[in-house]
């Protein structure tokens, strides 16, 4: 028994440096600060995505006090950890919001842990910022969506494709992690596809787990389904680190991009920062960002990101300008408010707007998603991703898909006379 | 000039003699076809400054026309620009090299090669191309290449030819042919040149020559060359009667290529299984060793995987900043590493915690459990949460291509080559070496063993630490297959308890019989039913048999099994 409560010590003790760690500074007056939450995984598997976005948040906090802080008063980020743990997800928020009195929560990356903190913040009337791209479908009071809807980047990205600059592609692969985002978005691209005269034969589905490592099989079937005598394209929505081992195994049985191109919604550079690309140049990923664009704001961004990190060699990514556009309309709107109040901030977001870091302004919609640039890029050997095409305009974010019969009828819309996040006619 | 496309193929029958062709001849003539569209560029200074535009159809026309003027020079401009290594200074538009030097990059003319000193990356763009400026101008440079020197290059340009096709090559390619010494090169270019006779052969008797040497290879390129033109005769309106000839005789070099294929695909499909098994039986073997021989459920052998696969990544890391040089052979180097700091934690663990709990494997369970998450947040402090990049060496990267339709990865072929070497030496050690003996001797009645005069508590200690060792060579093989994460080792052991309990518990050859069975059985499966089902079906057959075979595949018999 020695042995196991010597274990049982150790577990102990870590777990309590940690929560001490973490809740630092919680215990400091309330009234003279302004709250924010931050619900992004440090632990687990999507650690590796966000545990950047809970770095973003920090800098732009620290950032926003060196400039005087927010209505005068002193702005302090509450990190809790929810540790890649749907349910946990919901806990943490409740405890960020009731417990610790957060005045916003930014947070979230999977869908899944969305749709679990969902009712906590409806039921508490909170705010959260959600930064990152998903399946649309859904628009609620309390959520911000600045991530990318699917008419945002999953669309525009196969219209590419099916163009004559992108090789015009016929046959198509829809390959998948097995969760709500990619089952969702390959969903709605089925439908568009469909409406664009490809044949039912002319596209293969496939799901894997989360961290499916074996890409032999599949690999092997995409270069069987491409020698059709049709051009081929492959649609991934893989999730997380299971990429990497897909685009070694890409490369490995020589899988040209010039033959089959890849392109990627969830695969951006800090995911390409643990990867040999030069077998990878040509594979396409769509976003609303890429670290190359050249622009002022981006630059100063680049650089502030760098020196706040401390690392040269740290990338950054589209969840990263959403995260910043999502805080920085956020303050806006909190200035234009006077207050931190959930309700007349709310009104005061809508028409908001920030500059995007790739040109462009992006604004607030009423059904609560941004109008933003979508761009196409190509991966190059260094890692980065260089602009291949973009929208002339900005977009604007789609809650409800028109390639989906049952949610073409919805409309989202939270200011008079629909007030509503899914609805056929206004409430009022 | 397309008047005289008479049948190739007799050349490839009955060569003639080499004829003396220069590059410029094949400029030229390319030259004149090229010449007619598009818009002048006076000189190749001119049409590379074209590459400064933004846009790519002007980009596009600037690279037909720089290799248009065949100038060797345009060989290394396009060269460079398909490596994504050409560059424009910001401040007057110059194309150049560059080259890193300390103080910021070394810049020289791309096209007068005159040096213009050190620059920062920040005064410097690069020009950008995108996926069909990489096709055309792999295309240019096969069409320049041809007659290159060096037959790599020939050969390289031989399949750009096959791939892209362009009907004003057909004469080149075939006095290049005639010229050809080198017969895998010659091979390519037949190919290359049956390919266009039977895309762009102006009778239905040319393509069906051609058809006849392209049915002989049976890659799913050729397949892929098939398919397409019999799309393109089935959406004719009223063929006639020999073009539905021509199209019957397609349909039956398909269905002799899909024939091939389709052996091929069992092939391959074995060979994926055989390298999934290995994968498994390299995380296995190590607990069959603490798991079957000492019968310690040790929940924290994924994190001796890991810790493995932690090391290579420090090895790698010491040998890019220490010696460069050897960084190819880091990966061997790291074999040993991993096993010396696996074992070694191993040992420790045995030593602090599991001795203490022998015969209680409920607390065992969950001592080591917990160990296991806290190694997992161990590792995470140190190293970070993001994935950690462990390179592949150049000889594991890519695949061997046996024939068309039929290539074996190189990382995979390497698995499963180690995973029997790791097996092998396991055996010895097990059956030949004194401690092999004092291990069997003190699992199978510690007592005895004792009594005889063997250290029990240090053999324990070391046959821990040989479990652990294993696991951690088994890290440096899946460092190159997946990805270098503190939670690498979860991913494993719930695979690894499986092969061992299916294989039968205290047997190595039940365990290698075990993974390489459920290895292929998955392989097999999954092109039906998908990966995700595929494993829902191999757990529930494994259920199932443990209820028949309650002891696994090799069951041990007698005694010493029976308490």
């Amino acid at each position: 028994m020695l042995g196991l409560s010597k274990v049982a010590g150790v577990i102990t003790g870590a777990a309590m440096l940690a929560t001490s760690a973490l809740g630092l500074g919680t215990a400091q007056a309330a009234d003279d600060v302004i709250k924010v939450g931050v619900l992004h995984s440090l632990s687990g598997t999507m650690a590796i995505s966000e545990t950047t976005l809970k770095d973003a948040v920090l800098m732009m906090v620290d950032d926003l006090n060196k400039n005087g802080g927010l209505l005068g008063k002193k702005v302090e980020a509450v990190v809790v950890d929810p540790a890649s743990d749907w349910p946990l997800f919901a806990e943490k928020a409740r405890e960020l919001i009731e417990v610790d009195k957060v005045d916003v929560v930014f947070g979230c990356w999977t869908s899944v842990s969305r749709k679990s903190v969902l009712p906590v913040f409806e039921e508490l009337n909170s705010m959260l910022f959600y930064p990152v791209q998903y399946e649309g479908e859904e628009s609620s009071r309390n959520v911000f969506y600045t991530g990318a809807a699917p008419n945002q980047q999953a669309i525009p990205a196969v219209e590419y494709l099916m163009s004559e600059e992108g090789g015009s592609v016929e046959r198509w692969v829809l390959a998948g992690t097995d969760y709500v985002y990619p089952r969702t978005t390959n969903k709605i691209l089925e439908a568009f596809l469909k409406s664009k005269g490809v044949a039912e034969e002319d596209i293969m589905i496939n799901y894997t787990p989360f961290g499916h490592s074996d890409w032999q099989t599949i690999v092997s079937d995409i270069k069987k389904f491409g020698s059709e005598g049709k051009k081929t394209a492959v649609v991934s929505t893989i999730n997380g680190d299971a990429n990497v081992p897909f685009y070694k195994e890409l490369g490995n049985q020589g899988i040209d991009a010039a033959d089959i191109p890849v392109v990627a919604f969830s695969v951006g550079e800090e995911e390409l920062a643990g990867l040999d690309t030069a077998p990878l140049v040509g594979h396409l990923a769509a976003w609303n960002y890429f670290m190359s664009i050249e622009t002022e704001e981006n630059d100063a961004f680049i650089k502030q990101w760098k020196a706040f990190i401390g690392d040269d060699n740290r990338v950054t990514n589209d969840p990263m300008e959403a995260t910043y556009i999502g805080f920085k309309m956020w303050t806006q709107a909190v200035e234009q408010a006077g207050t931190t109040d959930v309700d007349a901030v709310r009104q005061a977001m809508y028409g908001q707007e920030v500059k995007n870091l790739t040109g462009g302004t992006a604004v607030m919609n009423t059904n609560h998603h941004l109008s933003k640039p979508v761009l196409i890029g190509e991966i190059q050997d260094d890692g980065q991703i260089e602009t291949v095409w973009r929208t002339d305009d900005v977009v604007v974010g789609d809650a409800w898909s028109d390639y989906i019969p049952e949610s073409a009828k919805l409309i989202a819309d939270w200011t008079y006379p629909y007030v509503c996040g899914g609805c056929e006619k206004p409430m009022y | 000039m397309l008047s005289t496309l008479h049948p190739f193929i007799q050349y490839c029958e009955n060569p003639v003699t080499p004829m003396r062709i220069t590059i410029k001849t094949i400029i030229a003539a390319m030259l004149f076809l090229l010449a007619t569209q598009g818009p002048a560029f006076a000189d190749l200074t001119d049409a590379a400054q074209g590459l400064l535009s933004k846009k790519y159809s002007e980009k596009i026309q600037a690279t037909e026309a720089i290799a248009d003027f065949g100038d060797p020079r345009s060989i290394v401009l396009l060269e460079t620009l398909l490596d994504g290594k050409l560059y424009a200074t910001k401040s007057d538009g110059r194309l150049v090299s560059r080259k890193k030097v300390s103080d910021g990059y070394q810049i020289t003319d791309i096209l007068t090669e005159e040096d213009f000193g050190v620059v920062k990356s920040g005064d410097l763009t690069k020009i950008r191309i995108n996926n069909k400026m990489r096709g055309l101008i792999k295309d240019l440079l096969g069409r320049l290449t041809l007659l290159n020197e060096d037959p790599a290059l020939r050969l390289k340009a031989a399949n750009a030819v096959f791939k892209s096709r362009p009907k004003e090559m057909a004469v080149p390619l075939r006095d290049a042919l005639a010229a050809e010494t080198e017969e895998d090169v010659a091979t390519a270019m037949r190919r290359a040149l049956a390919a266009l006779n039977f895309v762009h052969g102006e009778t239905t008797t040319i393509k069906a020559d051609a058809l006849l040497i392209l049915q002989e290879q049976h890659g799913p390129e050729v397949k892929f060359l098939l398919n397409g033109e019999a799309n393109k005769i089935a959406a004719l309106q009223n063929p006639s009667h020999e073009i539905q000839q021509f199209a019957l005789s397609i349909e039956t070099a398909l269905a002799r290529i899909e024939e091939k294929l389709a052996f091929m695909a069992v092939i391959e499909n074995i060979f994926q299984g055989l390298s999934l098994g290995s994968v498994l039986l390299l995380a296995a073997i190590g607990l069959a060793i603490t798991f079957g021989v000492m019968g310690v459920i040790n929940m924290a052998h994924g994190e001796m995987v890991m810790i493995g696969a932690y090391t290579t990544y420090v090895v790698q890391e010491l040998c890019r900043n220490f010696a460069p040089d050897l960084l190819v052979y880091s990966l061997v180097a790291a074999i040993p590493a991993a096993f010396i700091v696996a074992g070694l934690c191993g040992v420790a663990i045995e030593r602090s915690i599991i001795r203490f709990l022998y015969g209680r494997p409920l607390e065992t369970l969950l001592a080591t459990w917990g160990l296991s998450l806290i190694l997992q947040q161990f590792v995470r402090t140190i190293f970070g949460p993001t994935n950690k990049e462990v390179s592949s060496p150049e000889w594991l990267s890519g695949a061997w291509e046996i024939t068309g339709g039929l290539a074996l990865t190189y990382n995979r072929i390497g698995i499963i080559l180690f995973a029997a070497a790791v097996l092998f030496m396991l055996l010895l050690v097990l059956r030949k070496t004194s401690f092999g003996l004092q291990m069997r001797a003190v699992t199978q009645n510690r007592k005895m063993a004792a009594s005889m005069g063997i250290r029990t508590g240090w053999v324990d200690a070391m046959t821990f630490g040989l479990g652990s060792g294993v696991a951690g060579m088994a890290g440096v093989a899946l460092s190159q297959i997946d990805n270098v994460s503190p939670n690498l080792g979860q991913a494993y052991i719930v695979d690894s308890f499986m092969v061992v309990v299916f294989g039968g518990v205290g047997n190595l050859w039940g365990t290698l019989v075990a993974a390489l069975s459920l290895g292929v059985t998955n392989k097999f499966l999954e092109p039906y039913t998908g990966a995700v089902l595929a494993k829902i079906f191999i757990l529930i057959f494994i259920i199932l048999f443990i209820q028949k075979r309650p002891r696994g595949l090799f069951a041990l018999k007698g005694r010493a099994v029976e308490n």
